[in-house]
């Protein structure tokens, strides 16, 4: 892998790091199935493409993308909240609807950016490779993110989110208005996919809407690798390990598809993604049943 | 002090499997009064609880507490005004979350929710004090899971969570019908205590008619979704088990009973 290679893996990683906190927000805290972020991923990207177009300053194209994805998630958490269709189906119409909305908002299927001024340009001339200031701001932005994160899921609200996740009963039953925290929490979630669609965007020079296909289970693979890599039960360490396990997962890609030998080309991403979870998700499973089997046999004898 | 009018709740209406598990109960528990309430299965206990609670609103009738019309509040409404421990000890808390972090979320039951740390130091402090009180030996675990206590001593940190948010109602749905005999024995000790100390208006389903006669000032016996017998004072001190039964059959019409978890306990 070359230095250039690694740079970039390290730098989509980062960008696709916020999406895997987003996923772990929803389906870890909130274990709420959501598959919105396959249309808020580009639908951020639509956004902060066309504002950037319009010569709207990059931080605030980046923050209307974030609030464009919290709309997206309002609407899959009205579906299943407020009219009780089930998580899943509820996020897959929503994000069915947003490639529509998304080509709406471009006016075409992609938008380059060539000559606009992004969030990166600043640093770009302070004497830095650009490969590697790319993944330097990603890095601080996340860095923020999850300081700012790890410290809501501790305040009060957030705790009530984690309990609506955990034990609804329980914590309708302590006061929590569980509705609102899914709202919130679905919302949240989706934002900062929105934001990772718009650091996409400006990382990349273009906003397209075929690319959030699979970003679902992109953003699931890393949450996994995460919690492979970095087993923690607290909180904090968590989200590190979410963004832990996206770059892993980019380093893992990018090692699989430049290892000529093996035979593997940029299209086959999608697959070996979905093998990667589907591999992350059996093992565990196994690993338990192996155990089961060895600790059964001197119980058995009591 | 709650005020109950004539409720009615019918689960299923319009199909074939419709209940209608309670039919008009007619209540009023004074402040600080503790209530048992013993039934047989399908009697509208839990229901009772459930309406009280918020969890089924009933579609006739009012509900008052302390002055309060509640009658439409949904659950997290009322959960500033009522308490609850359930029978199922993983149901009362949050297995994945700490004991202190179940801890703070019931003490900010009734309050808004903001942005300010959930786990201050102050709290802590005082998290530390009211579980060393419970004589567990749990004030040194306040990091650990709650999925890793025992079923009773989940309970008591229930009943403990149910005393922190300063709330004047305790509703208990057979919170020890899920604990072996000792432990059970020990969890109503302490809920003897919790109540008399903190002066609850409480309100205890239980299935064990011996609980029922022991423990409290006044108990109800409720059947097919009505109030069928209410004693207190020096009537209920003159009863036993026997008693009770034999008054269970006189006020149903002579009709035995024939369930056995009203006779087992």
């Amino acid at each position: 892998m070359t230095e250039i290679a690694l740079f970039g893996a390290i730098e989509i990683g980062l960008v696709y790091a916020l999406v895997a906190i987003g996923v772990y927000l929803s389906f870890r805290i909130l274990d709420f199935p959501d598959l919105t972020v396959d249309g808020s991923f580009p639908l951020g990207a639509a956004v902060c493409a066309v504002l950037l177009i319009a010569g709207v300053n990059p931080w605030l194209a980046s923050l209307a993308a974030a609030l464009a994805g919290a709309a997206a998630g309002l609407v899959t958490a009205t579906l299943n909240v407020r009219f009780k269709i089930l998580h899943l189906l509820a996020s897959i119409l929503t994000m069915i609807a947003l490639f529509s909305v998304n080509l709406r908002v471009m006016g075409r299927p992609n938008v380059a950016l060539l000559m606009q001024d992004t969030v990166l340009t600043p640093f770009y001339g302070l004497g830095i490779p650009d490969h590697i200031v790319r993944p330097l701001v990603v890095g601080v932005i996340v860095a923020v993110v999850v300081l700012l994160l790890a410290r809501f899921l501790s305040s009060e609200f957030g705790l009530a989110m984690r309990a609506t996740g955990v034990n609804a009963r329980m914590a309708r039953a302590q006061g929590v208005n569980t509705d609102a925290h899914v709202y919130a929490g679905i919302a949240l979630s989706n934002a900062l996919t929105g934001l990772a669609g718009a650091l996409f965007a400006q990382t990349n020079g273009f906003a397209d809407v075929t690319t959030g296909i699979g970003t679902i289970v992109v953003g699931l693979a890393a949450v996994i690798v995460g919690e492979t890599v970095l087993p923690a039960r607290a909180l904090a360490l968590a989200l590190v390990g979410c963004v832990a396990g996206s770059i892993l997962y980019r380093l893992a890609v990018q090692l699989a598809l430049s290892a000529d030998s093996i035979g593997l080309q940029a299209s086959d991403l999608n697959l070996v993604t979905a093998v990667l979870v589907a591999v992350a998700l059996i093992l565990p499973r196994l690993k338990a049943k192996a155990s089961r089997s060895v600790s059964r046999s001197p119980s058995a004898a009591k | 002090m709650i005020v109950v009018e004539d409720i009615h709740v019918t689960f299923g209406r319009g199909t074939p499997l419709e209940k209608h598990a309670l039919r008009g109960v007619d209540l009023t528990i004074p402040e600080g009064e503790f209530v048992t309430v013993i039934g047989s299965n399908g009697a509208g206990k839990s229901t009772f609880l459930g309406s009280l609670a918020g969890d089924v609103l009933a579609e006739q009738g009012r509900i008052s507490i302390d002055g309060t019309d509640v009658t439409r509040w949904d659950t997290p409404r009322r959960a500033g005004l009522v308490a609850r421990v359930f029978q199922d000890p993983m149901a009362g808390s949050c297995a994945a979350l700490t004991i202190e972090e179940n801890m703070a979320l019931a003490a900010a039951r009734g309050r808004r929710r903001g942005l300010g740390l959930a786990l201050g130091s102050d709290r802590r402090r005082n998290f530390r004090d009211r579980i060393a009180a419970l004589g567990l030996g749990l004030e040194n675990r306040l990091h650990d899971r709650m999925g890793l206590l025992s079923g009773g001593q989940r309970q008591a940190v229930s009943l403990l969570m149910a005393t922190l948010a300063g709330s004047k109602i305790l509703l208990l749905d057979e919170h020890t019908a899920a604990l072996d005999p000792a432990t059970a024995d020990f969890v109503l000790e302490l809920t003897r205590r919790i109540v008399r100390d903190n002066r609850l208006t409480t309100l205890m389903v239980t299935h064990s008619m011996r609980q029922a006669l022991d423990y409290g000032d006044r108990t109800l016996m409720l059947h097919e979704g009505r109030v069928v017998l209410d004693v207190a004072g020096d009537e209920r001190a003159g009863l036993d088990v026997p008693h009770l039964l034999a008054l269970f059959a006189k006020q149903r019409g002579g009709v035995e009973i024939s369930d056995d978890s009203l006779l087992i306990g």
